[in-house]
């Protein structure tokens, strides 16, 4: 197999951030290799370097033939319409113009864009604009495509799609690279280099990784117990990973530990995922510790902390959310399920008295927290998507303000702050300005902020984008303590694997809410003679299909 | 450079601005409207100045008088009888001057020796308050030249000027403002045209793809200033036209020297916000900064209305390095006086070196990297 693109001892700094770090691969013609890591492990870095678009500052990067290259944007000019923007770039790459329209048919054909020619780019959605990019960076037949993140923002089923699309280019011998922050789509993969803070913590088959923890994963039968049963799990030393997933909880054991044994519990060996394996080679970090107990909050007289009941909101002509009912009930764990774009943050937003119903009755603890504002957001706590704490105060001046605006003052402020410091290990950050922090310290320092007031019902728009898998179970851990406190979470997530965490699940698609009730519950809809045991995603894809053709 | 990449992106160019119309109304809108509103509104000349005459005694020969006031076309006149009437007016500020006919208005001119009218001024704006009292004394000069003819005598003045003006024989300060306006407003629309489009570019994530394909820096520059430098120009002879038919100002010189005097200066602005958008990568940024150092010094310092020669010598020297200088000049003479090339070439030499300069900078700021 002819060798597309070798990486000897790259490296890459900004200012005294080390990027990328000493990396050395050799990536084969007519492979999908996957370029997986968390946000800010230098995938992106590590692309720009491969399309040259970047220099290294250490070691050397030698390509064998042409470069397509779709930057996390797309690159797509949104006012030029879909055939354009493919001329565009035809001629950009010097494509013959008597070979063009065959091309053109081909690449329409092949992304599913036949019908769309004249559209403009911006008003394609998110699956259609990467098919687009795609076509675009595939004009010139590259023998060599780097795609950068290329599934943030799209459905399930366009996700099929893409991944389609690539495995038959690399059967035509094209060399692809497939950046990716979810640890799943490592699996669909020819080969793997996984990226953890700039260094390459593994190259070679997905499969490969995951062999080394056959054996170890377990899943043990939970019901009503499962976030007990998680807890204790992750607290022995036997057991290097524990964490929710639907009704069962899903175990990884360290090398050489016999197979649980839970009291009143079944336990069943499953095959491993390249999540489990990630965890071992990621460092096992000390216990996290556990926020103190609070008072628990007084439970709605119909046992129902959040209603959603018909919302609708309207921009302009276009319905981000249409229609959408629900109920979280009091001490529940509820995730709202989606692609970036169909609508979650929008019904957030509406939620939390932020944005204007177009219609429709949100309501907080029984209160419409538009018109009754002020007392409703003190029970309240909000993390929202964007990182909206101060960057240019620091840990302690963001804490001490956002104490400050919901009424914490003197020594109850004062241990509040310790205790959020310690449990979310920001003491070594105190002085540190916001802005300036690692991602994972960032989200820490928000959720903080979020929780300090004691709130009763928690709102967190996409909290663990971004973080590795270790963060992201340290924010579980605390989500499901609150929880067991009586706190109600409403989460918002774009991780598949991630809703699995939750105690039940709305699946919102194009603004609409298309399914809901527990993962189980939503995986069972999905089971068919061909997919036994689906997944979260196979349910997803057969829910999007049925609403589609319905 | 390639033909069929540099003729793609001027494609790419001219579609986009044919649906994003914002840079359409930069070209064309935005003159118009400057044009319109600062040509209207800023004018060195005093008209209809609001005059208040106090004629305390009606005889024939102080209405005579009244009558040359208001048969000239800078006043516009209200007959008083009583002073105290046109001073309370002059306060509140219905008047702008007031003359004084006394009781003893015709035996003081009979004599010819004491000052026979008294004028008062609103010296609150000083420019009007000097054009008013020099207006005044023209009427005045002339009328008693008049009123000895009359009498058959011939009034002797101890000298006597005449007068020519050159250039701009009427006197109309707008003949001089406007073609100074004109390369204000050349040098805003082009500066902010270009300043947006290349930020825009890394604002929206397509500069990253467009520099991983084998586009050249050349074709990169060449693209994007080909299609602006055509539509600044639109917008150019669109407001040479209105200085023409709207208001009225000659154009002595011939079209093919503004054509190319224009054509350099445009290349100068272009470059200028090409510079600041490669730099800014920022929509916002960029239009912050073209206003700032693009019409700022050309407002101050480029002698459209302020002469730099009469600027402290730092100033002055400071003023030479602003682009808009050396066009204000060309236009100006291009307009009231003609081709007169001892002015023209030195000007167009230094918009030439000046777009030069910005040209090879924006060239060299211009990476095929994301460094």
């Amino acid at each position: 197999m002819t060798t597309a693109i070798t990486l000897s001892g790259v490296g890459k700094r900004f200012g005294p951030t080390i990027a990328v770090d000493n990396i050395s691969a050799a990536l084969s013609a007519g492979r999908v290799t996957g370029l997986v890591g968390a946000d800010g492990a230098g995938k992106t870095t590590l692309m720009r370097l491969m399309a040259g678009l970047l220099n290294p500052d250490d070691g050397s990067i030698s390509v064998n033939g042409d470069i397509g290259y779709m930057p996390q944007r797309f690159g797509l000019y949104e006012d030029l319409t879909v055939s354009e923007n493919l001329r565009l770039y035809a001629e950009l790459r010097s494509l013959a113009p008597a070979e063009q329209p065959a091309i053109f048919a081909r690449l329409l054909d092949f992304s599913g864009l036949d019908g769309f020619q004249t559209r403009l780019a911006g008003k394609l959605s998110g699956g259609m604009k990467q098919k687009l990019g795609l076509a675009c960076a595939l004009v010139a037949t590259p023998s060599l495509l780097l795609l950068d993140e290329p599934s943030v923002g799209v459905d399930p089923v366009s996700r099929r799609q893409l991944w389609r699309m690539v495995h038959e280019l690399a059967e035509q011998g094209v060399g692809v690279v497939w950046s990716t922050a979810y640890l799943d789509e490592a699996e669909r993969c020819h080969e793997v280099l996984l990226l953890d803070q700039g260094r390459l913590l593994h190259v070679g088959p997905p499969a490969e990784l995951t062999k080394r923890v056959e054996g170890r994963c377990f899943v043990i039968k939970g019901g009503a117990d499962r976030r007990k049963v998680q807890l204790e799990t992750s607290a022995r030393p036997d057991v290097r990973d524990s964490l929710i997933q639907g009704a069962s909880v899903r175990l990884v054991m360290e090398e050489g530990a016999p197979p649980p044994k839970v009291e009143g519990h079944e336990v069943s060996a499953v095959p491993p995922r390249f999540e489990d394996a990630f965890i071992t080679l990621l460092e096992r970090k000390a216990a996290i510790p556990t926020l103190p107990p609070r008072h628990r909050p007084a439970v709605p007289t119909d046992g129902i902390a959040v209603r959603a009941t018909d919302l609708v909101r309207r921009f302009d002509d276009f319905v981000a959310v249409d229609q959408v009912s629900f109920a979280v009930k009091a001490g529940e764990i509820f995730g709202l399920l989606g692609p970036n774009g169909a609508g979650k943050s929008t019904t957030f937003r509406m939620l939390c008295g932020l944005l204007p119903v177009s219609s429709g009755i949100a309501e907080v603890g029984g209160r419409d927290l538009a018109h009754a504002a002020a007392q409703g957001r003190q029970n309240l706590g909000y993390m929202s998507q964007k990182f909206s704490l101060y960057p240019d105060l620091s840990v302690q001046q963001n804490l001490n303000f956002f104490s400050g605006i919901y009424g914490l003052a003197g020594k109850t402020q004062r241990q509040t702050i310790a205790t959020m410091r310690d449990v979310f290990a920001l003491d070594p950050y105190g002085g540190t300005n916001a802005g300036a922090l690692p991602l994972g310290f960032k989200q820490r320092l928000a959720l903080a902020c979020a929780i300090m007031h004691g709130p009763d019902t928690l709102f967190l728009d996409e909290p663990t984008s971004g973080v590795d898998p270790l963060v992201r179970r340290e924010f579980w851990t605390h989500i499901n303590a609150m929880a067991a406190e009586g706190v109600s979470v409403l989460v918002t997530t774009h991780f598949l694997d991630e809703a699995e965490y939750c105690d039940r699940l709305g699946i919102i698609f194009a603004g609409k809410l298309i399914a809901l009730g527990t993962p189980d519950e939503i995986k069972a809809q999905a089971r068919s003679d061909a997919i036994p045991d689906p997944t979260l995603e196979d349910a997803f894809v057969a829910l999007v299909e049925k609403a589609q053709t319905s | 450079m390639n033909r069929r990449r540099l003729l793609a992106l001027m494609v790419k160019e001219v579609l986009q601005i044919r649906r994003d119309l914002s840079s359409l109304y930069i070209a064309f809108v935005l003159p118009l409207v400057l044009l319109l509103l600062i040509g209207y509104g800023v004018s060195l000349d005093a008209k209809d100045i609001r005059l208040a005459v106090v004629l305390e005694q009606p005889t024939p020969k102080a209405t005579s008088l009244v009558a040359a006031f208001r048969n000239s076309t800078f006043f516009t006149v209200t007959e008083l009888r009583q002073r105290q009437l046109a001073e309370a007016g002059m306060v509140a500020g219905r008047y702008r001057g007031v003359v004084l006919l006394g009781n003893d208005f015709d035996a003081l001119v009979g004599r010819g020796q004491q000052a026979a009218i008294q004028v008062l001024l609103d010296g609150t704006d000083a420019n009007t308050a000097r054009l008013t009292k020099g207006y005044v004394e023209g009427v005045w000069t002339k009328w008693l030249g008049h009123e000895a003819r009359a009498a058959g005598q011939s009034l002797t003045l101890p000298i006597s000027a005449e007068t020519r003006v050159w250039f701009n024989p009427a006197l109309e300060s707008r003949h001089f403002l406007i073609p100074g306006l004109i390369a204000i407003i050349m040098t805003l629309t082009g500066t902010i045209l270009t300043a947006l489009v290349v930020a825009r570019e890394w604002e929206r994530g397509t500069m990253e793809a467009l520099i991983a394909t084998p586009v050249g820096r050349l074709e990169l520059l060449v693209g994007k200033l080909a299609p602006y430098f055509v539509l600044g120009m639109g917008g150019m002879a669109l407001s040479v036209l209105v200085g023409l038919v709207v208001y009225d100002v000659p154009l002595r010189g011939s079209v093919w020297v503004l054509a190319l005097s224009s054509s350099l200066y445009m290349v100068a602005a272009l470059s200028m916000g090409l510079l600041i958008s490669t730099i800014a990568r920022n929509q916002f940024v960029a239009g912050q900064v073209a206003i700032v150092a693009a019409f700022m010094p050309a407002f101050m310092l480029s002698g459209f209305v302020f002469e730099p020669s009469s600027m402290p010598l730092w100033v002055d020297l400071l003023s030479r390095v602003v682009a808009a200088r050396y066009f204000v000049t060309i236009l100006q003479t291009l307009f009231l006086a003609g081709d007169v090339w001892s002015v023209v070439w030195p000007n167009c030499l230094a918009l030439t070196a000046i777009a030069a300069f910005f040209l090879a900078l924006t060239w060299k700021r211009t990476r095929k990297s994301l460094e």
